[in-house]
């Protein structure tokens, strides 16, 4: 299939499951709120004469920004479930890297809406300075995404159809997350610390790889766990 | 137009399909009546290509693309108008929504309403739109007179009706064999995976038919 009716086909995909998040909220409002709520909890919880905001911003960071997006990636399936539309979709001319596709930028508008509301209050409520190093972090945080989207989404389709998807999703998912997070939390530090980018591109590195690899497992499993 | 040829699948222990075949030529409309558990339902997701067989093959000509599909649920987003609705499915079909569906359907007052907002019925004249809406060659209906009024169920006979004409296939699953029997140039009766009759209607009205329906299924 040509690129551009390959995407011209999960834009179709995307756009309708940001039109049917934009009209619930559902799912936004839910991640919004976990997230609002985790970084309180931890802003009142910290002892600041102990642990320097600096070093425990960027672990708080992601692992808020995991949790909500293990809820915001439970969603992507589920609402094709309801009528039965996922047999609508897998019945139309096209192919199934497009449905993936289209979920897997849902997704990430979603997530990454969800990072807009998580970074500034990170800041705020940590007294952190990111806007001297916004563009930066802007493009750890992007990397980092992509990789556990496109895993997650992946994950999405094929635990939507069991009773506990829910719970499943967040175990099979969370193992695959661990090395993005891990490589992402490590550039975060550096980062919010002033440092040079060139101090963090190892990890650039190794989260673009990682994104390559599973992006294109993803896509090539993708259609297996939708057939019958 | 569409091949069914020895069909089997089975869920466990129990076949669903225990050698299916059949034709369907340009003009045909199959009904198929059963009793429930009686293997209509994945023989029509077979043909769709839904479910894979375990044995033999399901042929549709032109593909995915030639088949309109109306299955036991609407295949509807609740939270998406009717028009919103129309436009993705069509969109994925790289076709425009035509112009007169909604009204043919009688769904022109309620084009932005959310669907999730419709009864049952009107809910149905909408997936009976979506499975329209890129004009197929092929239709595979499971049921598609649940929730219709009479009024509603007359027009989608027709529509039905122009279908055939018009030199397409359709394969109809319905416990109504009145309404079945009406549409129909063939007529087939399923019973534990099996076809146990089949034959066109040739002139035979629902009585006769409802009558030999009872009879096979006995």
């Amino acid at each position: 299939m040509r690129s551009p009716e390959l995407l011209r086909q999960a834009w179709a995909v995307a756009s309708k499951d940001l039109l049917i998040e934009f009209r619930s909220r559902t799912a936004i409002v839910s991640a919004a709120m976990f997230v609002i709520l985790v970084l309180l909890v931890f802003t009142f919880a910290r002892d600041p004469t102990a642990v320097a905001a600096i070093d425990l911003a960027p672990s708080i960071l992601w692992v808020t920004l995991t949790f909500a997006a293990v809820l915001a990636l439970n969603r992507a399936f589920q609402l094709e479930l309801e009528n039965q539309a996922l047999d609508g979709l897998l019945l139309a001319p096209i192919s199934r890297s497009s449905i993936y596709l289209g979920k897997l930028i849902a997704n990430l508008v979603f997530v990454g809406t969800v990072e807009l509301i998580g970074v500034p209050l990170l800041a705020l409520f940590f007294n952190v300075a990111v806007w001297p190093y916004a563009g930066p972090l802007a493009l750890v945080i992007a990397l980092a995404t992509l990789g556990f989207v496109s895993v997650g989404t992946l994950f999405s389709a094929m635990t939507v159809r069991t009773r506990v998807s829910d719970l499943l999703l967040a175990v099979l998912v969370l193992p695959f997350m661990i090395p993005p997070l891990m490589w992402a939390a490590r550039a975060t530090g550096p980062l919010l610390a002033g440092r040079p980018l060139s101090e963090i591109a190892g990890w650039l590195k190794m989260l673009a790889a990682y994104d390559i690899v599973f992006l294109a497992l993803a896509l090539f499993l993708f259609p297996a766990t939708v057939n019958e | 137009m569409l091949l069914a040829e020895e069909l089997r699948h089975s869920f466990g222990s129990v076949k669903a399909l225990d050698g299916i075949s059949f034709r369907l030529q340009p003009g045909q409309t199959l009904a198929i009546f059963g009793p429930n558990g009686a293997g209509k339902t994945t023989l029509l997701k077979v043909l769709a290509g839904l479910i894979r067989p375990q044995h033999g093959r399901a042929h549709v000509e032109g593909g995915r693309r030639a088949i309109g599909w109306i299955g036991h649920q609407a295949q509807l987003y609740n939270q998406l108008t009717v028009t919103e609705n129309l436009r993705f499915w069509a969109s994925l079909y790289d076709v425009r929504v035509p112009e007169d569906v909604l009204a043919r359907l009688g769904l022109e007052e309620h084009a932005s309403r959310p669907v999730g907002a419709l009864s049952r019925g009107l809910v149905q004249r909408v997936a009976i739109a979506r499975a329209l809406v890129h004009n197929p060659a092929v239709l595979l209906l499971d049921e598609p007179f649940t929730g219709l009024d009479r009024t509603a169920a007359e027009t989608f006979g027709r529509l039905l009706g122009q279908h055939a004409a018009a030199g397409r296939a359709t394969v109809l699953v319905t416990h109504n064999v009145e309404e079945g029997t009406e549409l129909a140039t063939d007529v087939a009766f399923m019973r534990a995976g099996r076809f146990v009759h089949f034959a066109p209607r040739a002139g035979r009205g629902p009585e006769q038919v409802g009558e030999e329906y009872r009879r096979a299924i006995a």
